[in-house]
């Protein structure tokens, strides 16, 4: 098992494309702010991160240098490429030598395609806040086209997002990119499917414990519209995404009291929403629907069970999470 | 009852005079503070040209008049003594990473016309854009600025002025901080709340208790306790967070009512503090934080066998826990009462 979990994720791109704030922002911590303050990165920076307790990922942050690139492709080539499992390649948006750019990404499909040929590719094209509203959609389609061309030669394929860190796209591409590497993901979902049934929330939503990726969900406005063949349903799309945005913000806020988030049970105007630890390594947030106006003495009992039945869930998940 | 309302007896708002030479910061402290802007995006923000006034309904109707920098208040063409006569407080807003003589030189000018017109006026002066000095500077240039102040207004004749100073910046809670106390000075009912809010705390067990303006994040009021500036941060940001996750899931479903006026949020941490919000009237909230401890003798000692021994805290805090949460939530009821009728009071008697 131990070695089977060991997964080798390297993130490549051109110097100053923001490679390492993403890193810093989804696995450190860090706010938006604070990767000003971030150097070039030299040569490779490892770092080994424990996701959901018996996955470890192995990111290796390679420098974006053309010295470190050239270097990556000829020396040390077979020491970079081999069993690699994803690759995150990087773009900016703004930089100039667009071409030099899709060179370079040949070049590493090159090397993918000659050491690990069953590795999975993701595209982001970042700092997409520095373009315009209007013009994003347009960028996107364009450059995803290309990329896709050129992968196709080397026999992979790939997934693209657009991204940037200053609004919460970021936590939906490493949302996507980490849910792929969860083997037993299946089993996730018909556990929450079985749960719901139980509870009738209108949502449930998992996510991992450190960053707040967003590892499942399951919603009822959702499973209604595949019923009677409605659209989406009217809820924000964008909204799994915010939710890992607002809570990592409070967290950080609350870590200013010296402690950690535990839990929170919020009765708003809409909904209440219930978030608590589920195992070691996840979080679950509930989201159930007002029902009447003079709720309160019902709201009372509701949460009580509400909170049992997540405490009884726990062993279950506790259960999938061990890898049985 | 404070003094200012039966000065103005027409005039029952609380206005506040924003005033300040050119390029200190006066408009970009505006948008920060009652817009809800980036403060980085202030950096865009036009000079002001015209004295723009803006209102805000909270617990008191609060007006803020903001003033250009580059104006002479002494043309005869303008009516600086209505002015004057009108507000509660004076805020002057002095950059402190720039030459400050000529503000300060300003400043005496405004305060003994002021002075002279409505004696009964709360000076403030904001030492603004600290951000930009070191730790040992700061202190340094408050104690400059007060120095000089104090001499220039001795010189006027006018020693018996009180005069606060803050040290301020966009950047941090810190603008917050001092516009809260500034509005707290305007609020008539002030000594009141504070005093609900103290009979709250000690029958609640609570730590800390704020009661704050939703939009602003400036609180009217909070127990008499001394006010720790990162327990403020938590509960401003916490405000923050209900409000976000809560209108995630505001759809335009209109056969299910919304429940206005009760959201209540409750969030534990690990070491045992629990954050709890609860909705008020007038788009305020009451923020607090509560620390349970983990002591097993509210049920007497009667250990539950079961349960193994790291739960048996866990657990034990649980049920303490909701008891005191019980009780918070059936005095805060009684608070959130007596907070209404208070309300209904001063209007009336305005």
């Amino acid at each position: 098992m131990s070695n089977a979990s060991r997964k080798k994720l390297l993130l490549m791109g051109r110097s100053g494309s923001g490679k390492s704030s993403m890193r810093s922002i989804i696995f450190s911590n860090y706010s938006a702010f604070d990767t000003r303050r971030l150097g070039a990165t030299i040569d490779v920076e490892h770092s080994h991160l424990r996701f959901l307790g018996n996955m470890s990922l192995n990111l290796w942050d390679c420098g974006g240098q053309d010295v470190f690139m050239d270097n990556y492709f000829t020396q040390q080539n077979s020491h970079i490429f081999k069993m690699c499992e994803v690759l995150i390649y990087v773009f900016d948006v703004e930089s100039k030598e667009v071409l030099k750019d899709i060179e370079i990404f040949q070049k590493t499909l090159a090397n993918l395609a000659k050491f690990s040929k069953n590795c999975k590719i993701f595209i982001l094209l970042h700092k997409m806040d520095l373009v315009q509203l209007d013009k994003r959609e347009e960028l996107f389609t364009i450059m995803m086209k290309t990329l896709i061309n050129q992968s196709l030669k080397y026999g992979f394929q790939i997934k693209g997002f657009p991204t940037s860190i200053w609004d919460e796209s970021l936590y939906k591409a490493w949302s996507s990119i980490v849910c792929s590497l969860i083997p037993n993901m299946e089993h996730f979902e018909k556990n929450l499917l079985k749960f719901n049934d139980i509870i009738e929330a209108e949502e449930i939503i998992l996510f991992e414990k450190t960053t707040f990726l967003v590892i499942s969900h399951f919603s009822s406005a959702q499973e209604h519209n595949l019923l009677t063949g409605a659209g989406a349903s009217d809820l924000d799309p964008k909204r799994f995404e915010k939710i890992s945005n607002i809570i990592k913000t409070y967290k950080q806020s609350v870590s200013k009291l010296r402690t950690h988030f535990q839990s929170l049970v919020l009765h708003g105007s809409f909904s209440s929403i219930f978030i608590d630890v589920l195992t070691d390594n996840m979080y679950i947030m509930i989201v159930l629907p007002n029902k009447s106006l003079e709720s309160a003495v019902r709201d009372k009992d509701e949460e009580l069970l509400i909170l049992d039945n997540i405490k009884r869930a726990r062993k279950w998940f506790e259960k999938i999470e061990g890898g049985k | 009852m404070d003094s200012h309302t039966i000065l103005t007896p027409k005039n029952n708002k609380a206005n506040i005079l924003l005033m300040g030479l050119r390029r200190g910061g006066k408009s970009s402290i505006c948008k920060v503070v009652f817009h809800n802007m980036q403060p980085l995006d202030t950096l865009y923000l036009e000079s002001t040209s015209k004295p723009t006034t803006e209102k805000f309904h909270s617990l008191i109707d609060l007006s803020v008049m903001e003033l250009p920098g580059q104006l002479n208040y002494f043309e005869p063409s303008y009516d600086s003594a209505k002015i004057f006569s009108q507000v509660g407080a004076l805020v002057y807003v002095i950059d402190s990473q720039d030459e400050y003589l000529n503000a300060l030189t300003n400043l005496s000018m405004i305060i003994e016309y002021a002075y002279k017109i409505n004696p009964l006026i709360h000076i403030e002066v904001l030492i603004h854009k600290i951000d930009g000095l070191s730790e040992d500077y700061r202190l340094d240039t408050q104690r400059d600025i007060m120095q000089r102040t104090g001499d220039e207004l001795l010189d006027l004749g006018l020693e018996g002025v009180q005069v606060s100073f803050y040290l301020t910046s966009i950047f941090d809670h810190s603008i917050y901080e001092a516009f809260s106390r500034i509005i707290q000075k305007l609020v008539p009912e002030l000594p009141s709340l504070e005093n609900m809010l103290d009979n709250l705390v000690q029958y609640s067990r609570l730590e800390k208790v704020f009661l704050f303006d939703v939009n602003s994040k400036i609180y009217v009021a909070t127990d008499s306790s001394p006010v720790d500036i990162q327990t403020y941060e938590v509960c401003a940001e916490f405000i923050d967070i209900t409000i976000d996750l809560d209108s995630l899931y505001e759809n335009g479903d209109q056969a299910r009512p919304a429940i206005k006026d009760e959201v209540k949020c409750i969030s534990t941490l690990q070491n045992g503090v629990t954050l709890y919000l609860r909705q008020m009237i007038r788009g305020l909230a009451l923020v607090a934080l509560v620390r349970v401890d983990n002591e097993g003798d509210v049920y007497g000692g009667d250990k539950i066998e079961d349960e193994e021994n790291g739960n048996y805290y866990q657990s034990c805090r649980d049920k303490n826990l909701q008891q005191s949460l019980a009780i918070i939530d059936h005095n805060v009821n009684v608070f959130k009462q007596g907070l209404e009728k208070v309300w209904e009071h001063s209007r009336i008697r305005s």
